[in-house]
């Protein structure tokens, strides 16, 4: 493990950069959709839906970018991983159809507005579990035998994939209400910063289950976080996650609107450098590292000059974008 | 019931399904964005509030179109992992970097300007937001370029070497974009986007112009669609035709099928108009054709000597019928649409563009015919590509992932029912939007009347300045 920073490292850093953007942008959205039926028919749930319509495009263009960009910098690692996950990437795919349309198709419809409610949700829901899964049956390695998955075709589904998959519908959820917590106010606001409250004490939870499992489903997970003197780096991982908790619910208790969200941000991150910690330099566990999954130089060295420019401007005005339509999703005026 | 239909025939058969619903959308929704810049335009320079109630009608419908390209385009970066990941382990160190381009060019630049473009209007002004739908409009074709460069290049690859793992390294990046066969593809694919944005708007102009030919919007969408259609097919022909010359240099046997040609004319092929196909005898049984006129067409001497599948192994061909049969259809619309052009301008010059019944009940039939033309024109160019992935190079049976048949029926199944549900409930809701006639004062995305929550939500800026009044309720 050559700790020189190479081109497979700076794409993998560059990968998961797009991935936990992914997580971020759509994670909230698709946490309201998550957390739809709980708000009233009408006014309610439409300025929830309201308050990420003009960004969950975008949002979503997140996992074009992870799925597109490991195909082009890792392509064995997307060529092992997508068919052995075969059946929990098509039920996302699915059911990211339906969420993605109820968007629309709910305006369209007076009619059928609940039928595209009900569509709203189970996509979310659905959707959230298959990647929780996926992530989950990532995690607990894949069957490889030469330069393809070898496994059954039930391999992804264990009490572990089902944990994550359980894990990141609440923690979904969890973004979902505080997002809201911003966006909104009055009885909508009160009524998320409850949710908060509760979805954020089961998201640390099973934060906590799930990074207790995780050492021991593989040899390498425990040496990446006990070995000495590693382990002295990695420990500020937990501690760190232990800081937030406490700034989160005292945030919360305090009424404040934008720090709820940022600190759950900062929750997810923490997670996500933990799974980078457990994985690294593996993109597919126990089987596959990134230097053997990537793409020849000229590939990398051709992509990286477009990524160097463009993620920049990207970000850029996909801010613009969030800060164009900043502020309260608004109600006083329209009752 | 799946146990005589192989995983892989299966695999085809999802892709080919999922890839033409998908195809259907970008296809409307490149040449709507233009539409819906050229019409915000020329409102912002004249003034003229029938362009902005223009603008608004068709916003509507391109936002339905565009979130149903989103969804299922989606599924298409992960199909090439899930179902065909041996494709994706030896071609993804090219064919994933110009989607990775597509992705940070236009993607992300579409994406980004689109909730501004539906519902920006009143934060941004005018003037910003029709930079915002310009960067929409730029985005689809800048997605066009790199998604078209990397099909092409698995029509005519080059720019490559082979390394040790058995994969195709990128040895020049400028000699894999501009492949031999990109510049005419992209050519004649959005030339055919435009046609058939133009054909759809110009049907619906029709439809409203049938009922009331006062109806000033009705009047200046038939008037722009026509306008482009006459310009647009005669060049498209063109095109094709240079796209023709260009495939029969680099792929030989798809031309063989596209034409019906299995045996060989040494002194001037004849022009096959129509028959039956049959691959196993290697004829065309029951055709009616023009001696000679095939070799005048694609060499331009009526006794040049074509060369048939009879010259090529058995295993090299691809499906004769399909080729043959998408061709004809695409070509047939192609002259269809020229038909039209003209009558429309026949139509201009008698001074009766607005009021000529059979013109716009001729531009109502072919409002649809766009779309069936680009569909028959990619399979066309994809079945014909067959039965390699990366052409001469790849084989498509060595291409599929490793997926048992019941996993993909089950898979194929899914998506069938999902998207026939979902796919034709947003059609009816675009075409629920097209019956209603464009009218003065039409509302936008943010303004809807029948849905005044709305308002509320998407502008929260009239709600705060109501607040602010203290105009609470």
């Amino acid at each position: 493990m050559s700790p020189a920073l190479d081109l497979p490292t700076v794409w993998a850093f560059i990968i998961a950069f797009a991935v936990f953007a992914y997580v971020v942008m759509d994670g909230f959205d698709l946490g309201i959709g998550i957390l739809f039926p709980t708000f009233k028919p009408g006014r309610e749930r439409d300025s929830a839906m309201n308050s990420v319509a003009p960004v969950w495009d975008g949002n979503e263009t997140w996992l074009v970018l992870g799925g597109g960009g490991l195909m082009a910098a890792f392509p064995l690692a997307y060529a092992i991983i997508l068919p052995a996950l075969y059946a929990p990437i098509i039920i996302m795919l699915l059911a990211l159809i339906f969420r993605g349309v109820a968007f629309e198709f709910r305006w369209r419809d007076p009619a059928h507005r609940a039928f595209w409610d009900v569509a709203f949700t189970g996509g979310s829901i659905i959707g959230t579990l298959a990647q929780g899964v996926t992530l989950g049956a990532l995690l607990q390695g894949i069957t490889v035998e030469g330069r393809q998955y070898a496994g059954g075709w039930w391999d992804w589904l264990t009490p572990f994939s089902l944990l994550t998959g359980v894990s990141l519908v609440v923690g979904y959820a969890f973004l979902g209400a505080t997002w809201l917590v911003m966006k909104t106010e009055g009885d909508v606001q009160a009524h998320v910063r409850r949710m908060a409250g509760w979805l954020g004490a089961a998201t640390i939870g099973l934060i906590g289950v799930v990074s207790a499992v995780t050492p021991f489903l593989k040899g390498a997970y425990y040496e990446n976080w006990f070995a000495w003197p590693n382990v002295l780096l990695t420990a500020q991982v937990p501690l760190l996650v232990l800081v937030g908790t406490v700034l989160f619910f005292r945030s919360l208790m305090r009424g404040h609107e934008y720090w709820p969200f940022l600190l759950a941000l900062g929750l997810f991150g923490l997670s996500f450098v933990g799974l980078g910690i457990s994985m690294f330099p593996y993109v597919v566990p126990g089987a596959v590292t990134i230097w053997q999954a990537a793409a020849p130089d000229s590939s990398l060295i051709f992509m990286l000059v477009g990524a160097v420019v463009l993620v920049p401007i990207i970000l850029a005005y996909t801010g613009y974008a969030y800060w164009v339509f900043r502020g309260k999703v608004g109600q006083e005026g329209y009752h | 019931m799946f146990d005589d239909i192989s995983a892989l025939t299966l695999a085809r058969a999802q892709f080919a399904f999922t890839v033409s619903f998908h195809f259907i959308f970008p296809a409307f929704s490149i040449g709507l964005a233009s539409y819906l810049a050229v019409l915000e335009a020329l409102w912002l320079r004249t003034k003229n509030e029938v362009y902005l109630n223009l603008f608004k009608y068709w916003l509507k419908i391109f936002a339905l179109a565009f979130a149903m390209g989103v969804v299922s385009g989606i599924t298409m970066s992960y199909q090439f992992g899930t179902n065909w990941s041996v494709f994706s382990d030896k071609a993804g160190p090219i064919i994933g970097p110009l989607m990775a381009y597509e992705v940070m060019t236009a993607f992300f630049l579409e994406a980004g300007f689109l909730g501004v473009m539906l519902f920006g209007m009143n934060r941004v002004g005018p003037k910003l937001h029709f930079m915002a739908t310009l960067a929409v409009a730029v985005g689809t074709f800048i997605s066009a370029f790199w998604i078209l460069s990397a099909n092409s290049w698995m029509q005519t690859p080059q720019g490559f070497t082979m390394n040790a793992a058995g994969q195709f390294a990128p040895a020049d990046w400028l000699a894999i974009i501009f492949n031999p066969s990109f510049p005419y593809r992209l050519v004649h694919t959005v030339l055919g986007a435009y046609l058939t944005t133009a054909l759809v708007v110009g049907a619906v102009g029709a439809w409203h112009l049938l009922k009331d030919k006062a109806n000033a919007g009705a009047r200046v969408m038939f008037n722009m669609a026509m306008g482009l259609v006459a310009v647009a097919a005669p060049i498209q022909i063109f095109a094709g035709d240079m796209h023709g010359l260009n495939t029969l240099e680099h792929q030989p046997a798809k031309v063989m099928a596209m034409e019906g040609h299995f045996q060989s004319h040494p002194d001037g092929a004849p022009l096959i108009l129509f028959g039956i196909p049959d691959q196993k005898a290697g004829e065309v049984r029951a055709q009616i054709a023009i001696p000679k006129a095939s070799s005048l067409i694609l060499k331009h001497d009526l006794n040049a000597p074509l060369a048939g599948l009879e010259t090529v192994p058995r295993e090299d061909w691809p499906p004769v019928p399909i080729v043959f049969w998408s061709f004809r259809i695409m070509v047939g619309l192609g002259m269809l649409m020229l038909g039209l052009g003209a009558f429309s301008i026949l139509a201009r010059v008698r001074r009766s563009l607005y009021d000529w019944p059979l013109l716009h009940r001729f531009a109502l039939v072919m409002g649809p015919a766009g779309f069936v033309a680009v569909l028959a024109g990619w399979v066309t160019t994809e079945v014909g590509r067959q039965p390699f992935t990366v052409y001469g190079l790849l084989r498509t049976a060595h291409s599929a992932a490793p997926l048992d048949a019941p996993a993909v029926a089950a898979s194929l199944l899914a998506f069938v029912i999902v998207y026939f549900v979902v796919f034709s409930a947003g059609t009816g809701y675009i075409l629920k939007l097209m019956s209603h006639a464009p009218h003065p004062g039409e509302p936008g995305l943010e303004e809807t009347p029948d849905q005044p929550i709305r308002t509320a939500g998407i502008t929260p800026a009239p709600g705060i300045h109501h607040a602010a009044e203290g105009d609470a309720s």
